[in-house]
């Protein structure tokens, strides 16, 4: 049975080196449709991607994925804070309906937490300079 | 004790004037008491950094061969229009002006992705902007159409003025209807479910200097990530306010209007910023050094944010029907804590103002001057104060009879 599926994955800095993609396609006789890339190595990235194959493989090309410290997010769209753009104003602190913005106390700077985020996708259009951008 | 400006920018230029910043300065002075502190130190810096939306920039985009006499005419700026009622090459580009086509609330609440304040913000980046303008012709300047890029190194002018910045003060909007309101004070959630609040608190540059004593015409600032000038009060300026005991408004009061170069100025420090069905602002950063010529100036900059007050205002009623009325005060203080009471409900508090960005206007001013760059200038002429007589007016409207 043939499975195809949106997923997000965020590569921590020591993965972003590693021809991951190119293994799935090799190894697990997987294909995948890019839809958004942002990996440079040494630096935390972040690929979308529709990641298509036999249901046995691809069960194999997520364990995979895992095994190689890849953080995986089922769901079809994901929030991102583009850094250079946040201005820690804090617009979004009391928005957010899960708490996924804090202020750290001792610089006010505003922390998102990605793990809390459910993808309402408020902040996005709530942030004034436009920084929390909601990838499909 | 007392120093002058002039003994200052003799230790400026030296490399030895003692310059810390507003939220330094609260420490120092408690550690040393305020003779001592107003004795070794020279300046204090304030910064903010936030919505300003009375800013633009008056272009002088040079002249075509042949001529065209824009004033008059139609000039847009990447399609958003562009003020061109001065002479045949000078146009004005305010913040919140929006492309012809932008749906403005028509789909409510409107995003307003891309206005003024963006095409400051691209033009301080070195961006090349599509200016597209159409005149009616004389015989002095007979062309009628014009269609180029321009940049920001190759025009002639490119002078940033806002008539209202750095608002000594600021309301706290929340909404008491049941339904989410889109407000310039951000998102609004129904029935007192969040309080939002636009000042940086004690290091504000007008909170730190409350009578106007040393910010006035002519003094030398931080705007944009340049240099610029304070060329007059600000627009709604507004002195005769209730104050606390230490002169600090509890309401809106004092604006400064800003001039300077936008050729020096810096992106991240002028951000195109869109407030959801509201419209399009630019977020400016400001700083403003307070030269410590006796331990009274001294006194009103070591403010604190539990001595600040600011009223709550409600902006699904009071606010766009002109009633006075108000909800309560509460201190920075207690708007910093994340947590607000009002109507005897818990309220999440957030900022529109981003305290960490004013603090580090304050340090880049600070190493400025640390540093001998920035000279501190003599008052011009003072900000009218309460002995003024200005008051902020409604519009009294007149039926107009044909």
């Amino acid at each position: 049975m043939d499975v195809s599926r949106r997923i997000v994955l965020h590569f921590p800095p020591h993965v972003t080196g590693q021809p991951v993609v190119y293994r799935l396609a090799r190894d697990f006789d997987l294909s995948f449709n890019l839809l958004k890339a942002s990996v440079s190595p040494g630096e935390e990235g972040l690929l979308i991607m529709e990641l298509s194959g036999d249901q046995e493989n691809y069960d194999k090309g997520i364990q995979y994925l895992i095994e190689t410290g890849v953080k995986i997010q089922s769901l079809s769209q994901d929030v991102i804070r583009d850094e250079a753009r946040c201005t820690h104003c804090g617009a979004c602190i009391n928005l957010c309906p899960t708490g996924a913005f804090s202020l750290e106390p001792e610089t006010r700077k505003v922390l998102f937490d990605h793990a809390k985020c459910v993808v309402c996708g408020l902040c996005v259009k709530a942030c004034p300079p436009r920084a929390m951008r909601l990838y499909f | 004790m007392p120093k002058t400006i002039a003994e200052i920018n003799e230790k400026v230029k030296r490399g030895k004037a003692v310059v810390v910043t507003a939220e330094e300065v609260i420490d120092i002075a408690r550690e040393k008491g305020i003779s001592k502190a107003a004795e070794e130190i020279d300046v204090v810096t304030t910064g903010t950094f936030s919505p300003m939306c009375s800013s633009g920039v008056f272009l002088n985009v040079g002249h075509s061969k042949p001529r065209i006499k824009l004033g008059g005419g139609k000039v847009y700026l990447n399609d958003v229009p562009a003020y061109a009622g001065l002479a045949a090459v000078d146009v004005f580009l305010g913040a919140n002006a929006l492309p012809d086509d932008d749906p403005r609330n028509k789909f409510y609440p409107g995003e307003f992705n891309y206005g003024g304040g963006h095409i400051i913000e691209e033009l301080a980046a070195g961006k090349d902007v599509r200016l597209l303008a159409t005149a009616y012709g004389t015989d002095c300047y007979p062309r009628k159409k014009l269609e180029t890029w321009i940049n920001l190194k190759d025009i002639n002018n490119a002078i940033l003025f806002n008539v209202r910045n750095a608002c000594q003060n600021y309301e706290v909007g929340v909404n008491l209807s049941d339904r989410m309101i889109y407000t310039y004070m951000g998102v609004l959630k129904p029935k007192l479910g969040n309080a939002n609040y636009c000042t940086a608190g004690q290091i504000s540059p007008l909170l730190n200097d409350p009578y106007y004593r040393t910010i006035g015409i002519g003094t030398k600032v931080f705007l944009g990530g340049g240099v610029g000038y304070v060329a007059w009060h600000g627009t709604q300026h507004n002195p005769n306010v209730l104050r606390t005991d230490k002169g600090v408004p509890k309401e809106p009061a004092g604006t400064l209007a800003l001039i300077g170069d936008l050729k020096q100025m810096r992106p991240e420090w002028l951000v195109g910023t869109s407030m959801l069905g509201y419209g399009c602002t630019l977020t400016v950063g400001i700083g403003i050094p307070i030269p410590i010529l006796s331990e009274e100036i001294l006194s009103y900059a070591l403010v604190t944010d539990s001595e600040i007050f600011a009223p709550i205002i409600d902006y699904s009623e009071a606010y766009p029907q002109m009633k006075s009325e108000i909800l309560g005060e509460v201190s920075y203080a207690g708007l910093k804590s994340g947590h607000i009471e009002v109507q005897g409900k818990d309220v999440p508090t957030a900022s529109l103002s981003s305290y960490p960005k004013a603090l580090e206007i304050a340090s880049i001013l600070k190493d400025w001057i640390q540093g001998g760059k920035f000279l501190l200038t003599e008052l011009v002429a003072p900000l009218p104060g309460a002995e003024s007589g200005i008051t902020l007016k409604p519009l009294r409207e007149r039926p107009i009879v044909e």
